[in-house]
């Protein structure tokens, strides 16, 4: 019976993995072996090097990727430390509540990321929605606080806000209650109770929550091209460009592989430090 | 066990919106007694153990400990702590780290805790190498003896339990209800314990405080309890039992209804006597009721048909039923086993000492 369901799981399967090897590894294989083409080629037939990559050195293409990178992280670090009572107070406090959050927090995925950046533009550039009804009553206006990296952290902090709080909750609703409330009885603090019980045992969503957003901000673009008027130029923008404009697919490829790396890195060591079939459910037997 | 008292409960009322789950208790426990609160479920035990160990506020009322008032202390400042029903172990952490926790919260030192932990390890028969071992890999009666020992590590002036043993198989139950009286005795240390299970709580407790719909219907040390219950609802709560109504007739005689009566006067004598007129329930226990052969008597006679036998182990329990049409539960060690068979007739007897009155 056992060899019959996995004969019939793997023959189910085979359709929706055939499309995932065409769609989803093919290109990433070819996106590879372009790298290592010399710069400027469009063609696979190449007698390999690393040009593409020396590029990153040389242009100071890495200062882009860190910017990324740098960026990605802040935004982390702040949507874990907003999300946490949200997604605390969803998991254990709000009850019926949680649901009214959960469809707020979804309907604003209905509109397009880049129609609400530019709401955010609109809403906060001098003469805009607030900055310009103050002038206008108060006759005092102030400056846009547009184009600049704080703006930009925070756009990717309001765009990638989902990604955070709905694993957070679902890592926190698996802490037991009784398990919070015997380190209380045992003398815990509130504070002690946070990090001896709640963070270790809501681990997996916060591992899921923060590759989640680190990853989708590390790669991010609109942000910085919208709310941050290219004040600096983030790793996806230098990608587009070499692919588009700079002609330079070897140079797309290599900027792409060093992203795509490093997140891999980052992905497999967290998803391996933390039980994902608790989060995920369990597998079968 | 000495007779001062460490916690004292006054009038102590709990209510969720309109439903009043403790309903006004007052208690004193003893410094090193070992307490039972028994009552079916709903009967508000399990809320009243967290109202003394600080998780859930009081309504009203207010807990002394050694006379410091204490109900409005947080649970984690309070130096009492529970063994609860799930045992709460920490799934994240070690058989040490568990034990050791209370410690580590107290900012002792890696070597003492260390220390302390093997020490409580042994005390509860966990090998020691279970030390760096994960709680989950556990089995119930060594995760049972965990969270014991991590409760003991933080040597609480009470220690409560919240129906630990509940979710063990009978043998392992039976075991450890002996373990925890043992260390009851070893520690010296002041245990509550509630349980809707009257067999634990006889085995283990030195008092037993009944509780139903919120209140406490009677307190008393355990074979009191069993022998001399003050109503009906802890006379059919402690155990499978003969009630039968009656009514004083004056001058130390008692008249009932399916049993016939002949004290002789003596009703006086042995505390079952009744005011004329009033009624009184008569209890007797299944085990001191004795078949009768004709010819013999006995303080009080029932007649009538034997319908079942079953076996309970050591005992032998029968159901006879009686000529007025209610059933009598008969239990008879296994070598006085009764020399008969179903659908006999029968004379049931028993003596005027074995006997109890209820009177409500």
């Amino acid at each position: 019976m056992e060899r019959l369901d996995r004969k019939h799981g793997t023959l189910s399967s085979l359709p929706i993995l055939t499309i995932l090897l065409i769609s989803f590894v093919a290109p990433m294989l070819v996106v590879a072996a372009f790298s290592i083409m010399p710069r400027k080629v469009f063609s696979l037939f190449n007698i390999p090097d690393l040009s593409a990559y020396a590029a990153l050195l040389e242009h100071g293409y890495y200062r882009s990727l860190l910017w990324s990178l740098g960026m990605a992280f802040v935004s982390t670090i702040i949507l874990f430390l907003i999300s946490w009572p949200l997604a605390y107070g969803m998991a254990k406090v709000f009850r019926k509540f949680t649901l009214v959050i959960t469809i707020a927090v979804v309907i604003s995925l209905f509109v397009s990321e880049n129609i609400r950046l530019f709401g955010w533009v609109l809403t906060i550039m001098k003469g805009g929605l607030i900055e310009g009804h103050l002038r206008a009553l108060t006759g005092v206006g102030f400056e846009s606080p547009l184009y600049n990296v704080p703006i930009i952290i925070f756009s990717l902090v309001y765009v990638y806000f989902p990604f955070m709080l709905f694993p957070l909750a679902q890592g926190i609703s698996m802490v037991p209650d009784d398990a919070r409330q015997a380190a209380a009885d045992l003398g815990a603090s509130r504070w002690r109770v946070l990090f001896e019980i709640d963070l270790p045992l809501a681990a997996p969503g916060i591992v899921v929550g923060s590759l989640l957003s680190f990853v989708l901000a590390a790669g991010a673009l609109a942000e910085s091209k919208i709310l941050g008027g290219q004040t600096v130029i983030v790793i996806a923008d230098e990608i587009e460009t070499a692919f588009t404009y700079g002609q330079d697919w070897p140079l797309g490829s290599a900027l792409s592989m060093v992203l795509i790396v490093i997140i891999a890195v980052l992905a497999i060591y967290g998803i391996a430090k933390v039980d994902l079939d608790a989060i995920m459910g369990k597998k079968a037997e | 066990m000495s007779s001062e008292t460490i916690l004292r409960l006054d009038n102590i009322v709990k209510r969720f919106g309109d439903f009043t789950a403790v309903d006004g208790v007052s208690l004193d426990i003893y410094e090193g007694e070992f307490l039972t609160i028994v009552g079916p479920s709903g009967s508000g035990k399990s809320t009243l153990i967290r109202l003394l160990v600080g998780m859930d506020e009081l309504t009203e009322g207010s807990l002394w400990l050694r006379g410091e008032r204490i109900d409005q202390t947080p649970a984690n400042k309070r130096p009492t702590c529970m063994v609860f029903q799930s045992l709460a172990l920490f799934p994240h952490m070690s058989v040490g780290q568990n034990i050791e926790f209370p410690l580590k919260i107290r900012g002792e030192s890696a070597e003492d805790r260390r220390n302390r932990a093997l020490e409580l390890m042994a005390l509860l028969r966990l090998p020691e190498h279970y030390y760096t071992k994960g709680v989950t890999q556990c089995s119930g009666g060594e995760r049972q003896r965990i969270a014991l020992a991590r409760a003991l590590a933080f040597d609480p002036e009470i220690l409560f339990f919240d129906e630990p043993l509940s979710a063990l198989d009978f043998r392992l139950r039976k075991a450890l209800e002996k373990e925890l009286k043992d260390l009851h005795e070893r520690t010296g240390k002041t245990f509550v314990y509630i349980t809707h299970s009257l067999e634990e709580a006889m085995v283990m407790s030195d008092r037993i405080a009944i509780m139903n719909a919120g209140q406490f219907v009677q307190i008393a040390e355990s074979d009191d309890i069993y022998a001399r219950p003050n109503s009906r609802f802890v006379a059919e709560f402690m155990g499978e039992v003969n009630l039968f109504g009656v009514e004083g007739t004056g001058s130390g005689e008692l008249h009932g209804n399916g049993v016939e009566i002949h004290v002789n006067g003596r009703a006086d004598e042995f505390g079952i006597a009744l005011a004329p007129g009033k009624q009184g329930t008569l209890m007797v226990r299944p085990e001191f009721v004795k078949f009768l052969s004709s010819g013999e008597t006995s303080d009080f006679v029932v007649r009538g048909v034997l319908r079942a036998e079953y076996a309970l182990g050591s005992r032998i329990q029968y159901k006879v039923e009686s000529a007025d049409g209610s059933n009598l539960i008969v239990e008879n060690l296994r070598e006085d086993r009764y020399q008969g068979h179903v659908g006999d007739s029968v004379i049931l007897g028993w003596d005027i000492e074995s006997t109890h009155m209820i009177v409500e």
